[in-house]
């Protein structure tokens, strides 16, 4: 009834190929965002912010960058909580040795050098392929680890080996630090999720997206066809690791503001950022931020009713909240292996053919 | 996206709890994941102290004590998760028992205006009050801790430590590097040789830094873990018969937890500790009239009376001294986190203070005042009977070497002042 092309006319190329080409879900987007940038920050206090969408937020960025490296390229990482650790300490070297540059241009610069570390990373899938890939990764990620604890120039040579976020703005706004506004942040963040989810989108729309897309489904067929092997995997694995970085860099300044790498960048992150794009939905921007939604949000939500309303102990909720999300993992590679983004396409093409499906 | 709107709703619903005039403490607790053995015994200890004051004396000068409790699981994510929950209802003191949680609330509690209590943990410098206003570490901290290891090692020497090896096995974090730069001022001093051997989290497998300690046959080892590592850690000094006297673990490495996997082999093992040990105090009659025997214990109610649990007990009654001179000072019974830290911040702990509440002799007296949050630094030793299952102390409290730990804690404060613009508030 609603969600249909009929009577969606496109008179232009430009409108043709645009990102969302059915008007109901070109508007459902633009309310999505309306709702995201004008009213959220209006009426959210610090326990919403630092708990729920800030996290949401920042491992939706995460997902969306292991998704373009797994979903699209068919390239396992399991580095992904290493490189977001570089992420982090280079903005932690870059906002303390230049204090008066924007945050902003610290974190996207956090973000090339995390792509530059992701591409050299990325070096051996030009030979090894699938599980050989992922523990060459895993290699990656306790490698950085291990570098960041060991090496006292990444964290400025502090007793205890932690890094914490000094005070820093943006056009006069604080936005590290604790005496945040909660909009600052939530605004900071929202920022740079909507700018990597229309880069992202973009991209796999592109002729680099399909490039990446081609290696995955089968690689030498690929290379028959004129698709450079080196490139699509290099390019793959910096922009993956450029979002992934932004991530870091955002999880450690704007979210936690003190980190210590191997509790917060250990190998538990690089597995909860596979499977919030397992159950979102491999290949999926959509699924990205479905996934982050639902690991992030499930956990607060159990603690919510378990212990607020029901009184439970709080052990028995924490165990609890691992069994449920460990049994929903299962259920869904087994029920849905495409994940919630694969439920919602589904979704939309029931309604699309609505009330007459065939 | 459309996830936010089911966000919205439960967000909704958790502003709209009513706000009790209680006093609140939250318990950060872990009762879960590798570290739950040492965080259940606080837990209960801390929750079962308030439960005491509730049902016994009717709460702090009449009001009662409200305990929310949150699970962190010994991880900061979920650490300030649980702060920004529970910070809501009028919380007064924090203790996260976590140093890595403890790096994260420091500046959030100075920002909200309460105060968090990090005994025997956290970052050192807090003791600095002029820089850390908010935060306190009384009555000892790491430093203190590896000061008075030294010194109970050079007891144990004759009072000369020249040409000694002491290895340093840590858990390789915020924690356990924390009291890598006294030792090397303290071996400076003292001409001993300090190995650091690092144990990643969680430490469950420690066969090579046990292999490399059987090599390079250190004299002593101190031991600064927490959780599963120290069962390990005992149990492989147990493995190459390393002298189980000459194991000094930190306070944090010395509970029942840690020793009894191994067996008779961890006699005589020693470990640190900055309060009194065992449960022959006249406190515990009332906790087994009022709180065991009545069905209101925490958890399961098995931990009484064990190393971990009296350290619980001990934090509560800290703050719970704490609160009353803060309605003292103020006058009201009703006190606010501003008002608390106040009480904090003007703390004195006497033997007949202790005694009265009948904890006596139970830990060191101190005094807590705007410049100094970590009290004098007097720290004893245990040590580990295995046919008796229990802790005994085997030495009086001994201040630590404050010529060498002052310093320090000048340095680290200001180089934080420093970087985060603080003026002092003394």
């Amino acid at each position: 009834m609603f969600y249909r092309e009929a009577g969606d006319f496109s008179t232009t190329y430009a409108e043709d190929q645009q990102t969302f080409p059915i008007k109901f879900d070109r508007y459902r987007y633009y309310v999505v965002l309306f709702v995201a940038i004008f009213v959220i920050p209006f009426m959210v206090n610090d326990y919403w912010v630092n708990s729920l969408f800030l996290p949401f937020l920042i491992y939706a960025i995460a997902a969306i960058g292991l998704n373009i490296l797994v979903g699209y390229c068919g390239q396992v990482s399991l580095g992904t909580g290493g490189f977001m650790a570089v992420g982090a300490y280079a903005c932690y070297k870059l906002m303390t040795a230049m204090p008066d540059v924007s945050m902003f241009i610290h974190i996207l610069l956090a973000g090339v050098i995390t792509a530059a570390v992701g591409a050299l990373f990325g070096l051996p899938s030009l030979r090894i392929k699938g599980f050989y890939l992922a523990v060459a990764t895993l290699a990656a990620q306790f490698f950085l680890v291990w570098l960041f604890n060991r090496v006292p120039w990444f964290y400025n040579y502090s007793a205890s080996g932690q890094i914490s976020a000094p005070e820093r703005d943006t056009f006069g706004i604080l936005i590290t630090g604790p005496n945040t506004e909660a909009w600052a942040t939530y605004m900071f963040c929202l920022i740079f999720t909507v700018f990597s989810a229309l880069v992202a989108r973009n991209l796999t729309r592109g002729s680099v997206g399909r490039k990446w897309m081609a290696i995955r489904d089968m690689d030498i067929a690929a290379e028959i066809i004129g698709v450079n092997p080196l490139r699509a995997k290099l390019t793959a694995f910096a922009v993956s690791s450029f979002f992934i970085g932004i991530s870091g860099a955002l999880f450690f300044s704007i979210y936690l503001g003190a980190v210590e790498v191997g509790e917060a960048f250990g190998i538990q992150k690089s597995f909860l950022v596979l499977f919030m794009i397992i159950i979102g939905g491999l290949g999926s921007i959509f699924g990205s931020f479905a996934g982050a939604a639902f690991l992030v949000l499930l956990p607060v939500l159990l603690k919510i009713v378990g212990v607020d309303w029901l009184g439970w102990p709080t052990d028995i909720v924490a165990h609890l909240q691992l069994v449920i999300v460990g049994g929903l993992i299962i259920i869904f590679l087994i029920a849905e292996p495409h994940g919630l983004a694969q439920l919602w396409r589904v979704a939309k093409e029931k309604l699309r053919l609505w009330p007459f499906p065939h | 996206m459309k996830y936010k709107l089911g966000t919205l709703a439960v967000a909704g619903l958790m502003a709209a709890s009513p706000v009790m005039a209680d006093l609140v403490f939250p318990s950060l607790s872990y009762r879960t994941g590798p570290y739950a053995a040492g965080g259940i015994p606080f837990a209960d200890g801390y929750a079962d102290y308030f439960t005491l004051l509730n049902e016994r004396d009717g709460g702090i000068g009449g009001e009662t004590i409200r305990v929310p409790e949150c699970e962190t699981a010994y991880n900061t994510e979920k650490g300030v998760e649980c702060y920004e929950s529970t910070k809501g209802e009028g919380a007064l003191v924090y203790q996260p028992l976590s140093t890595g949680i403890t790096y994260q609330l420091i500046p959030k509690v100075t920002a909200d205006d309460i105060s968090m209590l990090t005994s025997g943990l956290g970052r050192t410098s807090a003791k600095d009050g002029n820089t850390f206003s908010h935060v306190f570490n009384f009555p000892a901290n790491y430093w203190d801790g590896a000061s008075v290891a030294v010194k109970h090692i050079m007891e144990q020497e004759g009072g000369d430590l020249s040409g000694k090896k002491i290895a340093l096995v840590y858990h390789n974090s915020a924690y356990g590097k924390e009291p890598i730069r006294t030792l090397q001022e303290l071996s400076e001093k003292h001409g001993f040789e300090l190995k650091e051997v690092p144990v990643d989290h969680p430490g469950q497998e420690q066969k090579s830094q046990w292999l490399q300690i059987r090599r390079d046959k250190p004299d002593y080892v101190i031991m600064y873990g927490w959780g599963v590592m120290n069962q390990v850690a005992v149990q492989e000094a147990a493995n190459i018969r390393f002298p189980m006297d000459k194991f000094i673990g930190i306070w944090w490495s010395g509970s029942e937890n840690d020793v009894l996997a191994a067996g008779a082999k961890a006699d005589g093992y020693k470990a640190l500790t900055f309060h009194n040990v065992g449960s022959d105090y006249p406190l515990y009659d009332d906790l087994k009239t009022h709180v065991v025997d009545a069905g209101k214990a925490a958890g399961a109610g098995d931990q009484v009376g064990s190393v971990l649990y009296n350290r619980g007990i001990y934090a509560a009654m800290l703050v719970a001294e704490a609160a009353r001179t803060a309605q003292e000072i103020h006058g009201v019974t009703d006190i606010s986190s501003g008002q608390m830290r106040d009480g904090m911040e003007q703390l004195e702990i006497t033997e007949e203070k202790m005694a009265a509440l009948g904890l006596p002799d139970f830990g060191p007296e101190f005094s807590v005042s705007c410049e100094n949050h970590g009290g004098e630094g007097f720290v004893a030793v245990t040590q580990w009977d295995a046919t008796a299952k229990e802790w005994n102390l085997v030495s009086d409290f001994m201040q630590s070497d404050q010529d060498v730990i002052q310093p320090l804690i000048d340095e680290d404060a200001s180089a934080y002042a420093t970087e985060n613009a603080i003026e002092g508030n003394c």
